[in-house]
Formats: C-alpha cells, sequence, structure tokens
C-alpha cells in the first residue's frame, strides 16, 4: 500500500487518457450532447417587443422629461419567464462552482458557503432598507455591523476596524489612505512602500494608486523575507511595508514580530494583507504581531460567496495608531444602547482625522449578514477548528504529492493553509498550465497557476477545512495522475482539456483582436505601446 | 460543527501520514508569544442553525422596510420590484459558488453573462463598450476621473454641483493623495442647474467634467452643449447614472457625447439591502478600451473553432502589470451584474420603456399632488421618477416626523450636505413602480401635518 495514499483510491487511468469519445458517437442534429447543452447569446435568441415582466399600464400625464425623450431603440433583447429561466440555467451548467466539486484555488479560500448565509442576508430586514433611512429605523441592521465589527476586532486583536470598504482591494486602500494620513498628521511625506515580490498583484497596485512608490523586499532561499535585507532598507522615506502573513508560499513568516519592530522603530506602518487570514484564525492575532492595518475577505475565510467574481468585502482592522484616522460613515453605539450612524456631519466633531470617504453607503451590509452568520454558527471554538483543519488537509496535501511535484519549501518545514509546488520534474515542453487542464478533465477546478510569481510554474493548492479526507485522497490520486502524464510527456495532456464545455480558448486572439459587445466587430483601440515594450 | 467534514479519525490518520505528532506541530512556526492556547476569551461558542436564524429574526424585526410603508427614498439607491425568477438564478450554485472565471472552459456560464452584461450596459449607456463591473456607482466614478487624468494627460476635473455628494466625497477622499484637483461646488436649490458654471470652468487643463443625469436633485438637462465645450478644449465629458431606469425614458448620455459613461446598476435586479453590494457599471467609448479599469470579457474561439468567452485585455490589470495597472481592483460585481442581467433580460426593451414610462408617470403625479401641500414647492421643471421639494422647515427633521408616522417619505438635503443652510429644507423625493396611488396620499397628509406644527419633533 501505498502510504502517501492511505486510502488506496485511483482513478480509472484508461478512460481518463482516452482523447476523443468513443468514435460511434453520432454528430447531433442540435450540436448538443444530452445534457451538456448549448446556449445563444440572448441578442441572438431575444426580441425587441419580447418581455418577461407585466406591468401596470402607466398613468396618462403629461411628461415632464424636458424634452429629452429617447427617440431611438436601446437594442435590449427581451425573453419571457420561462426562456430567461432556460437561458441562464444552461449557462450556469457551463460553470464549475464549489458545490459541484473540490477548488482548490491557493489563495482564495474556496470553501464551502452555508446557505444559512443566504437565507439570513434576505431577511426583510436587511435586503429592504434604505441606506439614507433614518438610524431609528435600521436599529438591526445596524446592530449587525456593530456585532460583526466586534468579532473582527477581537479575532485579530486590533483597536478597531473600518467597514466600508468593498473588496480585498479596496480594503487595501483604506488601509494605505490611512498609513498616508497618519504620516501626513505627524507632517512627514514618506513615498515609499516596500512588498515582497511574492505579494498579491493588489499590494503594489494600491500603493500606487494611493500615490506611493513600490520597491520590492528581498526573500530569503527558504521563501520567507529576508529580515536584514529589510532592515537596510528602511529609512525615512519608507511609509510602511505590505506583507502577507501567511505569506503566498504558505509559509507563516516567523520573524513578523521583529519585522514589526523594525518597520516601527524606523517610523513606518506595517500593512497586512489578511487573504491568508484564514490559516490562523482563531489560533492568532495579527495585533500580537505589530500588524497596523489587516483587510479581511470575508469572502474568502468568512465564507460569502464569490458569486463569479465578487461581491466581496474588505473590512479593515486597524491599531490604536491608525484608528483616528480611520473612513467615514461607521456605526456606534450612542447614550442608552443606540445604534448611530456617523456621517459627515457628525465626524468633523468626533473624529476629525477620519481621511473622508471610501463609498456611497455604508459598506457591504449583503456581506456582513453572511459573515456574522458564519462566524456565530461557528463561534470562537469553531474557528479554532477551522484553521486547524485547513492547515492540516494542505499538509496532507504537500506530504502526499512531494514525492511526483517538486515541492521547493517542503524541506523547511509544515506549510500553513497552502501548499506550493512547481513544475520542475515535468517532461521537456510541459508545464503547469498542462497539469492545469489535465485536472479539469479529472473532474477539478485547476489549483492557483503561475503564483507566486516566485516559483517556476507555481502550482498553489489550498484545499480549506471543508474538503472531506475522501475528497483529499481522491484529489491526491487524479493530481498523482496528472502529474505522472506530465512526467511522462503523455501528448494527450498538451490538447486538454478534452471533456469540457470548450477546448482550450485563444486567448491571445481575444486580447490581439477585442471583441467586448455583440455583434462581434472587432474594436479600433489603438496598440498597447507599454505592454508592446516589455 | 456542521460545515467540518474531518472527524477525529480523519485527523489523527492524516497527521499519521504527516509525520506530525499533533496539530501544534504544524503552527511551529508561529512565534510561541502569538500562539493562543484555546478559543479567544469573550467570544461566544459555535451555535446551531435555529439559534443563529432566530438571532437575525429578531434584528431583522427591528427595521421599517420598504415594501412595509409608504416609501419614497432615492439619491442613489431605488426600490424597484424584482422578478422572483432573478433571485432563483443568482442562488443557483453555479454562479453563486463560482470563482472568478480565469478558467475559461468551465466558466462559460459566468463568462457569456458577463459578455451579455457588457453588451447590455454599453447600449443602454449608448457607449462602444463596458466592463464586467465595478464595487459600486461612487468608485466607479472614481475610476472614471482617474481613467479621464490618464487619457488626457491632464490633473483638473470639473464637478457638477448635482453630483452626489457621496461621489463627489469618495473623489475628494481619493484627489486627496493623488494630487488631482476637483472643481467643486453646492447645488443650489433651483431647477437650474449649473451648467454655466461647468461651461466656464472648462480649459485647456481640464481632464474632465462629471455631471450626473439625472442629477441629485433629479434634474435632467442636455448634455451635448457641455460635450461640446469639453472636446473643443481636449477634455472628456463623464456621465454618471445612478438611475438606469431612466433611460428607458430619456436620451442615453453616450447619445450626447459623453466619454465615459458610469453609474449605479443597483435598480436592477440587486435590491435596496442598506447599501451594498451594488454593481458598478462602466462604459466609454471603444478608443478608450486600453485605460479601462477592472475586467473585461471577450470573445474568442476554442481548440476546435468553436465560439467561447473569456477575461482578456488583463494586461491593464494588477494582477498582471501590478503598480503600473489601470486600477487596483480585483474582486467586482459579479453576482450582482448577474441579477443586473437577467432582469434586464426578463424587461426588455420594451419592459424596460415600460418600466420607465409608469416611473415617471407616477411621478408626476406625486409632484402634483405634493405641490398642494401647503408649505411645499417642487423645485423641478424636468425629472424622470425623482424631484426635490423645498418645504417651509427644515427636511432632516421631517423626514424622522414622517418615520414616527411610518412613512419613509425621501432624503433630506440636511442629512446629505450638513452644514449649508440654503439646502436644510430641500427634500429629494423618488417614486417607482412600488408606489402606490394610497402610498402618496398617505404621505401628502402626513407631510401636510407635520408642516403645520409650531414645532417638528
Amino acid at each position: 500500500m501505498n502510504v502517501m495514499n492511505p486510502s488506496g483510491w485511483k482513478p480509472e487511468i484508461t478512460s481518463a487518457t482516452t482523447d476523443a469519445p468513443a468514435t460511434d458517437a453520432p454528430a447531433t442534429f442540435t450540436g448538443n450532447r444530452a445534457l451538456m447543452l448549448n446556449e445563444a447569446l440572448i441578442f441572438e435568441i431575444g426580441t425587441l417587443e419580447t418581455t418577461g415582466v407585466d406591468l401596470a399600464d402607466a398613468p396618462q400625464i403629461t411628461s415632464r422629461l424636458g424634452g429629452l425623450e429617447r427617440s431611438r431603440d436601446i437594442g435590449l433583447p427581451g425573453l419571457s419567464e420561462p426562456e430567461t429561466v432556460r437561458h441562464y440555467t444552461r449557462l450556469s451548467r457551463q460553470n464549475y462552482a464549489i458545490d459541484l466539486g473540490f477548488f482548490p484555488l491557493g489563495s482564495c479560500t474556496m470553501k464551502h458557503n452555508p446557505r444559512l448565509n443566504e437565507k439570513v442576508a434576505r431577511m426583510p430586514g436587511f435586503l429592504d432598507v434604505h441606506p439614507l433611512q433614518p438610524a431609528e429605523t435600521v436599529q438591526g441592521a445596524l446592530t449587525v455591523i456593530h456585532e460583526l465589527a466586534h468579532w473582527l476586532v477581537t479575532l485579530t486583536g486590533m483597536h478597531s476596524v473600518a467597514m466600508t470598504p468593498k473588496a480585498g482591494a479596496h480594503g487595501e486602500l483604506c488601509g494605505v489612505l490611512a498609513i498616508k494620513a497618519a504620516l501626513e498628521a505627524r507632517g512627514e511625506k514618506r513615498t515609499v512602500f516596500l512588498i515582497p515580490e511574492s505579494a498579491h498583484g493588489t499590494n503594489p497596485a494600491t500603493a500606487a494608486f494611493a500615490g506611493f512608490a513600490v520597491e520590492n523586499i528581498p526573500a530569503t532561499p527558504e521563501g520567507r523575507i529576508d529580515l536584514a535585507a529589510l532592515q537596510a532598507r528602511l529609512g525615512p522615506d519608507v511609509a510602511g511595508v505590505m506583507i502577507t502573513n501567511p505569506n503566498t508560499c504558505g509559509l507563516f513568516e516567523r520573524d513578523m514580530r521583529k519585522i514589526s519592530d523594525a518597520v516601527h522603530a524606523a517610523g513606518g506602518y506595517v500593512y497586512c494583507d489578511g487573504a491568508n487570514f484564514n490559516a490562523i484564525v482563531g489560533r492568532v492575532r495579527p495585533g500580537d504581531l505589530g500588524v497596523d492595518a489587516m483587510h479581511i475577505n470575508v469572502h474568502k475565510t468568512f465564507s460569502t460567496p464569490h458569486g463569479g467574481g465578487g461581491p466581496g468585502a474588505g473590512p479593515v482592522v486597524l491599531s490604536e495608531a491608525l484608528a483616528p484616522f480611520a473612513p467615514i460613515p461607521y456605526v456606534t453605539r450612542g447614550a442608552g444602547g443606540v445604534m448611530r450612524i456617523v456621517e459627515e456631519s457628525e465626524a468633523a466633531d468626533e473624529r476629525p482625522q477620519n481621511f473622508g470617504r471610501m463609498v456611497a453607503f455604508h459598506g457591504q451590509m449583503g456581506m456582513f449578514t453572511r459573515a456574522l452568520s458564519y462566524i456565530m454558527s461557528h463561534g470562537a471554538d469553531g474557528l479554532r477548528q477551522v484553521a486547524e483543519d485547513a492547515v492540516l488537509n494542505a499538509n496532507y496535501i504537500l506530504r502526499s504529492l512531494e514525492n511526483v511535484l517538486d515541492a521547493p519549501f517542503a524541506h523547511a518545514g509544515p506549510c500553513m493553509h497552502e501548499a506550493l509546488f512547481s513544475d520542475d520534474t515535468m517532461a521537456e515542453g510541459f508545464s503547469t498550465l498542462d497539469i492545469a487542464k489535465g485536472l479539469i478533465d479529472e473532474g477539478y477546478h485547476p489549483m492557483t497557476v503561475y503564483f507566486p510569481l516566485v516559483v517556476h510554474g507555481a502550482m498553489l493548492i489550498e484545499p480549506t477545512e471543508t474538503e472531506s479526507k475522501a475528497a483529499l485522497d481522491q484529489f491526491i490520486g487524479a493530481l498523482r495522475s496528472v502529474a505522472e502524464r506530465g512526467r511522462a510527456g503523455d501528448p494527450s495532456l498538451k490538447t486538454a482539456p478534452h471533456y469540457a464545455p470548450r477546448r482550450r480558448l485563444d486567448e491571445t486572439l481575444a486580447a490581439r483582436r477585442p471583441v467586448l459587445v455583440w455583434p462581434k466587430s472587432e474594436l479600433v483601440i489603438e496598440p498597447d505601446v507599454a505592454v508592446a515594450a516589455e | 460543527m456542521r460545515y467540518l467534514p474531518l472527524t477525529q479519525n480523519d485527523r489523527d490518520a492524516m497527521l499519521g501520514v504527516i509525520g506530525a505528532k499533533s496539530i501544534d506541530d504544524l503552527f511551529v512556526d508561529v512565534p510561541g508569544e502569538a500562539r493562543l492556547a484555546g478559543p479567544i476569551a469573550g467570544l461566544p461558542m459555535h451555535a446551531s442553525e435555529m439559534a443563529v436564524e432566530r438571532h437575525f429574526a429578531a434584528l431583522s424585526a427591528q427595521n421599517m422596510t420598504a415594501s412595509a410603508h409608504p416609501f419614497f427614498l432615492g439619491a442613489g439607491a431605488y426600490k424597484h420590484h424584482v422578478p422572483a425568477s432573478v433571485d432563483h438564478i443568482i442562488q443557483r450554485g453555479e454562479f453563486l459558488t463560482a470563482y472568478t472565471p480565469y478558467q475559461p472552459e468551465i466558466a462559460q456560464g459566468t463568462l457569456q453573462m458577463l459578455f451579455e452584461f457588457q453588451t447590455q450596459v454599453a447600449r443602454l449607456f449608448g457607449c462602444d463598450v463596458a466592463n464586467a463591473s465595478m464595487y459600486d456607482g461612487s468608485t466607479a466614478c472614481w475610476e472614471a476621473i482617474s481613467m479621464a487624468g490618464r487619457i488626457t494627460k491632464r490633473s483638473k476635473a470639473v464637478l457638477s454641483s448635482g453630483l452626489h455628494p457621496h461621489y463627489v466625497n469618495v473623489a475628494r477622499t481619493m484627489a486627496k493623495y493623488t494630487g488631482d484637483a476637483l472643481d467643486i461646488a453646492a447645488p443650489v436649490l433651483s431647477a437650474e442647474t449649473d451648467s454655466a458654471r461647468l461651461l466656464a470652468a472648462i480649459d485647456v487643463e481640464t481632464s474632465a467634467v462629471v455631471v450626473q443625469y439625472p442629477d441629485i436633485l433629479g434634474r435632467i438637462e442636455d448634455l451635448s452643449a457641455i460635450a461640446a465645450k469639453a472636446h473643443e478644449h481636449g477634455a472628456l465629458l463623464i456621465a454618471v447614472v445612478t438611475e438606469p431606469v431612466a433611460l428607458g425614458a430619456i436620451k442615453a448620455p453616450g447619445d450626447m457625447g459623453a466619454d465615459i459613461v458610469v453609474g449605479e446598476g443597483q435598480s436592477l435586479g440587486v435590491g435596496l439591502q442598506f447599501g451594498g453590494p451594488y454593481v458598478g457599471l462602466f462604459a466609454c467609448k471603444s478608443k478608450f478600451v486600453r485605460q479601462m479599469p477592472g475586467r473585461l470579457c471577450g470573445e474568442t474561439v476554442d481548440a476546435d473553432g468553436t465560439r467561447g468567452f473569456v477575461l482578456t485585455l488583463s494586461t491593464r490589470e494588477q494582477h498582471i502589470r501590478r503598480e503600473k495597472a489601470t486600477s487596483n481592483i480585483c474582486t467586482n460585481s459579479g453576482l450582482c451584474a448577474l441579477a443586473f442581467s437577467v432582469h434586464m433580460t426578463l424587461l426588455g426593451e420594451k419592459g424596460l420603456r415600460n418600466l420607465a414610462a409608469l416611473n415617471h408617470g407616477l411621478a408626476v403625479q406625486a409632484a402634483a399632488r405634493l405641490a398642494k401641500v401647503p408649505g411645499v414647492e417642487v423645485i423641478n421643471h424636468a425629472f424622470f421618477n425623482e424631484f426635490t421639494l423645498k418645504l417651509s422647515k427644515p427636511a432632516r427633521p421631517v423626514v424622522h416626523a414622517l418615520a414616527d408616522k411610518k412613512v419613509l417619505g425621501g432624503v433630506s438635503l440636511g442629512r446629505l450636505y450638513p452644514g449649508i443652510s440654503a439646502l436644510e429644507n430641500g427634500l429629494v423625493v423618488a417614486v417607482t413602480e412600488v408606489v402606490t396611488a394610497q402610498d402618496i396620499e398617505t404621505f401628502a397628509s402626513a407631510l401636510e401635518q407635520i408642516l403645520a406644527q409650531e414645532t417638528v419633533r
């Protein structure tokens, strides 16, 4: 028995390596194949006269549109309700999703999305209230925000939290602007953020968006920040560092406290990218590591659904040093337990150093309800178990596959919540992309590929805590099989996927001749000079 | 714990495979002083589904909901009826629990939907192209200003006084740190917009003029003259639409010369949700595509030549360009874009036009009724489904007094523009298809009673 795969599970290699469908399968009239149903665009099947909504007749009035009445058709096709439901149901079946299977995307924390969260978010008191209603009419909604804020501050060991940022990158912006405001309040103009090469792309993009220059923090051969090199670079021009911990190689930054102390001693601030909070939630508080600001991706750690690319929410926990600069509006509990919304009118007195407003309204209420539902369901004990099981699952994958895939940092000790591999063991001409596409045929969403940039052909696998051991064993067997085909140079891997709704798509064509709207007509756009020069 | 599949036997077996004695061995890299020995003190332990549901139900019951009361709030978020099938579709697990479609072979559902969404938004706004969504209207507005700066290589934007004050404040926050100059003014309670001010302010240093349409007071006007003046001086016109339903009745900004049109898509499919999540709409002329922020979905073919869709032109984006990206945005508002697109597909051209006509008709009737209340003056000449009242008293306490009478009666300018006494008697009133004749009557009589009182609340 293979000790790395104790269940003994393995895929049926014979069918997996067969390239085409059975040769006696006839072509169909429709092009569909049983449950594999193609679907045209709404512009190809709808008409301008069709509608799936019955409305009352408009009252007879004299128009007050000021002569701006629309004179030409908009060009919006409509479908009846049955056609609409079928259109989107057919489309949905061309998507992979957590509900269908394992989603081992590193850095993305694709965990199960509990349906209780969906149910509570749709309660009318949260779904059907306007953001500018008087505070006395939305006390329950404000209480949800306040309760979630309490959990986030306590779980992270921080001083306070800014709730309004709309996603992780927006939270980064919030933290960086708070740092900028704090520096200005000190009368200092520091212009540089230090960011490791292994960071998420949003980190340097955010620092640049807020007007900072970005410099690289070197890494040690074992995948962690080089403390000595960082210390050498700190100085009066450095506003702060942006560090992901656990980092994107799946490793905990052991020197985090020393890094924070060094940055603080040099007059800078520590921003922590909280994308990987799932590894440590309930077991480690970032506040104990000297962090000044950290965003929390509630759509990662706290299970709000990714929804095919959002919406998320990115509350930012702040240290005492940055708290006075947090954005408005915010929610507080006032006299007699009454919940208050502090906006421009009150903030001038109550938090005069606030850096301003980041969004219209109060943040992602629909995500707050879901996140709080998840957090309350787990409790302090369950969240701790979340981190433990997430880390356990990742280490199980790391140790089960390190003899077939190159694991560049595995010798250095355990990983946290994600396992990192490279494409070093692949045959000539085979790379990470081929492994990823081969996994699609096995019924899996691929892992994160080519990130972090510090590893050649990186494959970053984050199993999360919501996978069973049986699910992990099956995945390990599948990835082992695909990796072995890559090592052997199996040509059918180069043309994978074979069984997905589409074969490999021509992304070069899409970028060279962009067709962004229907009907197909290539855009006349200027060549991308900056990219061509790279 | 109902969401955790591992059994203790599983955990022990897996630790054996790893070669670790206990789970603590896996956290060995965390410094000892930062490792917590047990659950964090002062927080509750896990709870059953029923217990959590009860907690939320109790909190939900504390709120006054739009559907259960006469409801007239707008100012950037609108109550519209959302067909039942919209929520059904966005709750399908294949949409709800999918990731960003970076693996296009198994994400065609999301990608085709985004391609359809982009086309719908571009057509609605009268633009060539649209992106796959932003966080909301306010952040889309700043991104448009920032984009105009990149295109024109200028850094002075002129903002209409009719632009939503929250949008203005978001731009002010960002401009403070990017060094952009913003020419800003507060609105005046009158039927006239400040287009004369805008026309006078445009010069060769102007990157963009930003005009909301309909504006914060519900006023609408032709943007063509502003577009012409902006273009004459090499500047761009950015139009901001917070109520997309309006474009079922009135001309699209793109048709009046706007170069970039952004908006808040919440009205269609998304619901009020106390302010979020919403969906930012972002469209522009095709020649500016390379400077757009956010994700773009494009058509291509697969290895068999079959049509398919992919995320494209990603060399603009943070995960490729890092500090040189056009924006730091990553996660956007995909599921809300789906809700918008499904609702728009259900409506179609005919439904959207009917919906817009119904909104306008009811709003005209409500304005006429409210104008008869002593102490109320309707300031707008032209409007779509939202207009502004000038009351005989400050509007902020009136709104609270209306809430006491179980009427959610609009948004006071005192709340939106604190400290500007010339605006404190202004009340912005939105009237959509959910408003009944009885609601209008209830609102009008409550308002009449309150304005007749010696002291308000």
